[in-house]
């Protein structure tokens, strides 16, 4: 747990408190709670009381056009890339071990588990919904499985944090999948096909009647191809903020009870007992909402496939 | 109700930016037990079709759990948008 951190933050509060002689000021629960769930510029890990804590370059913004792009690599930044390597050093022997050493038969070990995933996805999630001819967008769907699930996971382990618990982070994953599905249909459907999916009008109309339902059908098709990619980013943000906010308030209540003399054991050993069951909960949420991640990626891809 | 608050605002002699605090937090407040009232309903639903599905059929059990699975957690992300808008109302305005 990242008790330790949330430790130096918050008994930076409660010194004050001692300091000022009194219970005149409760320990800072929105700082301590935006220090930990927002992006920063610092890493901090510790052991036992060892602390260290590494502070993160920060550059100077590149100007491109109008934009200042900060490419500095942040906390989320960090995560993401540590999720990278390690799904890079985890499938990529996987990938070459399949393909020389289990030629004609089954693997065993860790590469049999995952190739156990690998084929649900493929039969479960990607041909049930993109059918027989969507077996090249299985590795996208694999990868936004793994990616999300690594990064989901970092945050959960001490001292780590949720790079999906950033909406830009959300959002470039929601904007890929949003390219890819619709490069896809345009690929299927072919450019009138394509066209035939944002101006859209009932089969069997003709004359006014059509000109009328374009002009209605239009805006709610183009908001429709909007809102799916949103709701994606929006969801998998949620997901991951709201339990990881849970955790952090029920953790710094113990620090805003510290002051009385009867019952704050009880109230520290009440509050721990709900975080471990909520930490519980938010393994299971890490798996789901990436699974779910994924497996809309792969609906929106078939539905624009089959569009016609 | 609005005419309500305002009467409040007046009363306490309260400023542009205390009242606008103050608002915005009861805002988030009554909207965030609105969309859980609304989560709750729906993932109920969810649940009993899942126990009826299941009663009626025990050889569907793992699909049919799996699906109620999936359906929650579409249902339980659009209580969290409203989770993202009231923390958009408390740190942002």
């Amino acid at each position: 747990m990242r008790l330790d951190a949330t430790l130096a933050v918050l008994q930076g509060g409660g010194a004050a408190v001692q300091e000022n002689g009194g219970a005149e000021a409760t320990p800072d629960l929105s700082a301590m709670l935006m220090h930990h769930l927002v992006d920063g510029h610092e890493i901090e890990v510790g052991f036992l009381g060892w602390q260290r804590t590494f502070h993160l370059p920060e550059w100077e913004p590149i100007h491109v056009g109008g934009l200042a792009l900060d490419l500095s690599p942040t906390k989320h930044v960090v995560f993401m890339v540590a999720t990278a390597i390690l799904l890079l050093a985890v499938f990529i022997p996987i990938g070459r071990v399949v393909r020389g050493k289990y030629t004609d038969r089954a693997p065993s070990g860790f590469t049999n588990a995952m190739e156990a995933m690998v084929l649900f996805f493929r039969d479960e999630v990607v041909r049930r919904n993109i059918g027989h001819d969507g077996d090249v967008y299985t590795s996208f769907i694999l990868t936004l499985f793994f990616f999300i699930l690594g990064m989901n996971l970092f945050g959960l382990m001490p001292f780590g944090a949720t790079a999906t618990a950033n909406l830009a982070v959300t959002g470039a994953l929601a904007f890929t999948t949003f390219v890819v599905t619709e490069i896809s249909g345009m690929r299927t459907l072919g450019f009138k096909g394509y066209m035939g999916t944002i101006f859209y009008a009932p089969p069997g109309l003709s004359g006014v009647a059509k000109a009328l339902m374009l002009c209605v059908m239009t805006p709610v098709e183009l908001l429709g191809k909007l809102t799916k990619p949103f709701a994606l980013m929006i969801r998998l943000f949620a997901n991951m903020t709201a339990g990881h906010t849970l955790v952090l308030s029920l953790i710094g209540m113990i620090f805003m009870f510290a002051h009385l003399t009867v019952g704050r054991f009880a109230i520290a050993g009440a509050s721990l007992s709900m975080v471990l069951a909520i930490m519980l909960l938010e393994l299971f949420v890490a798996f789901l909402q990436a699974f779910i991640f994924a497996m809309l990626s792969s609906v929106f891809i078939g539905l624009i496939r089959h569009a016609h | 109700m609005l005419y309500g608050m305002l009467a409040v605002f007046q009363e306490a002699a309260m400023d542009a930016e205390a009242a606008k605090a103050w608002g915005s937090l009861l805002g988030a407040g009554i909207g965030m037990g609105l969309a859980v009232i609304g989560a709750g309903i729906g993932i109920g639903q969810i649940g009993n079709g899942m126990t009826q599905g299941i009663a009626r059929q025990p050889g569907a059990a793992a699909t049919i759990q799996t699906a109620a699975i999936i359906l929650a957690a579409l249902v339980e992300g659009v209580a969290l948008f409203a989770l993202v808008i009231a923390i958009l109302f408390k740190f942002v305005a």
